[in-house]
């Protein structure tokens, strides 16, 4: 069976098996909005305030809530060992790990579809007219985010303080990415916005390293 | 009623498997200490021992869940004449019913064979799904929940789970833990089954568990070492009656 199709089988079975809890998604997007509206509390931005650090705070929130949501997307495969039925079964470790990274893609997703209009209205900051340039950012953002923080959730998944340690792990390997995020992201609210082509390239940079890593460690990801 | 595979896979070969000097260590703690073993295509291996002797180590590694940190596995095809061609079709042809179910909770009892299914890219899926589930007694509970049910009705979905696509090497980690006196005499049909069809069957259990009739060898683990083996071809029957008085 190709790897395409036992991810895509794969993928199903994640989609199915949260939308059907939904205990990740509204505990996760309950989160992310939390911390945008204490900073919006907190700071009290202007609207020059806002564009200006509304962008970090914006991604350091999708940080949070990435690192609360891909906690258990290894973990909760242990509650059966239904991790060694998958390792089992005639299909690529990189099925199971690419499953889970696209499970992971589309809830970050839905959590940025509910908290950027949140964003842009308790910070008001007019995101309308750079919906497109702001998608593409958010899209490799997400996709760098997914991709370290399933490989990294796999590797915490066997550790006795795994909550603690996906972050800890996590972050710091995560600074390009968000330096590239807030700033390709600011280069968007400025009075006349242009995307920024340096930090679009050190995003998909990011993706692509990561991702030919995950892609090439997967065997040692996925194994006892 | 036994669980029997939609279309015989008698015609499909089974095929053995051979440790050599294998070795297993967690840490500095040596689960397995030089296991030499080689179960022949068609066995059926009654693998005992008392708790922390090695048999769940020793079936995982048969079933490509752990390395042994030293020594070798090899499937073998037919008496030992050669070995199977990839990992992946000694994969495509093993079934495991280990200590925990290996099943999703979150899913129906249908979505978690029709999940596996199609992961062993099996045809007639949910034919096959319907059969199994009534085979094993859960045909009404097809769309139930796994999380509601009792601990033998998931003990009997995870072996419908592990036959699914007629494995011609059954590994089984205590396999009648929480069956009822139904369900025991449900895994002795199918497990006779199996054994008629020519299937290799490793299975770690109990001395008292009425399956380990069918067994036509048994091999005693101590200490993560053989301590005494029938040999295949010999007569398990002394092993077995010796460990019996034991408990």
């Amino acid at each position: 069976m190709s790897t395409a199709r036992a991810a895509a089988i794969l993928l199903a079975k994640e989609l199915r098996l949260e939308f059907r809890t939904r205990e990740l998604l509204s505990a996760t997007i309950v989160f992310a909005m939390v911390i945008v509206v204490l900073f919006s509390f907190a700071f009290d931005p202007t609207a020059a305030e806002s564009r200006r650090y509304g962008p970090g705070l914006l991604w350091i929130s999708f940080l949070f809530a990435g690192s609360l949501m891909l906690n258990p997307s290894f973990a909760r495969e242990q509650a059966n060992d239904t991790l060694d039925a998958l390792r089992m079964a005639p299909i690529s470790p990189f099925a199971i790990l690419s499953a889970k990274m696209l499970a992971n893609f589309i809830f970050m997703s839905l959590v940025e579809l509910v908290l950027v209009p949140v964003f842009g209205v308790l910070y008001n900051v007019s995101l309308a007219g750079v919906a497109g340039r702001l998608i593409l950012v958010l899209a490799l953002g997400t996709i760098g985010l997914t991709v370290t923080g399933t490989v990294f959730s796999a590797i915490s998944s066997h550790a006795r303080m795994r909550e603690l340690l996906l972050p800890l792990l996590l972050l710091p390997i995560l600074t390009p990415l968000l330096i590239g995020a807030v700033e390709a992201t600011a280069s968007l609210l400025l009075d006349r916005p242009e995307l920024d082509r340096t930090w679009v390239a050190l995003l998909a940079g990011f993706d692509i390293v990561f991702l030919t890593a995950s892609w090439l460690l997967c065997d040692y990801l996925i194994e006892e | 009623m036994p669980v029997t595979p939609a279309t015989s896979r008698a015609a499909v070969p089974s095929f053995g498997i051979s440790f050599d000097s294998v070795e297993r260590r967690f840490g500095s703690f040596v689960a397995l200490r030089g296991i030499s073993l080689q179960i022949l295509s068609g066995e059926f291996v009654a693998l005992l021992g008392a708790n922390g002797a090695g048999k769940t180590t020793l079936l995982r590694i048969a079933a490509l869940l752990a390395s042994p940190t030293r020594g070798k596995v090899r499937f073998t095809a037919g008496q030992g004449s050669g070995d199977c061609s990839s990992i992946a079709e000694a994969k495509k042809l093993t079934g495991m019913v280990g200590h925990s179910t290996l099943l999703y909770d979150e899913l129906t009892a249908a979505e978690n064979l029709t999940l596996f299914a199609q992961l062993y890219g099996l045809d007639g899926i949910s034919v096959r799904v319907a059969n199994s589930l009534q085979s094993c007694g859960l045909g009404s509970r097809a769309a139930s929940l796994v999380r509601t049910f009792s601990r033998g009705m998931r003990q009997r979905l995870a072996i419908a789970r592990a036959l699914l696509h007629q494995p011609r090497l059954f590994l089984l980690d205590e396999p009648a833990a929480g069956l009822d006196r139904q369900g025991l005499v449900w895994l002795g049909e199918t497990l006779e089954a199996l054994r008629k069809d020519g299937c290799t069957v490793l299975m770690s259990t109990h001395a008292r568990n009425e399956s380990l009739d069918l067994a036509a060898r048994a091999v005693v683990l101590d200490g993560g070492m053989v301590k005494q083996d029938s040999g295949s071809g010999g007569d398990p029957r002394p092993v077995l009656a010796a460990l019996r008085a034991d408990t």
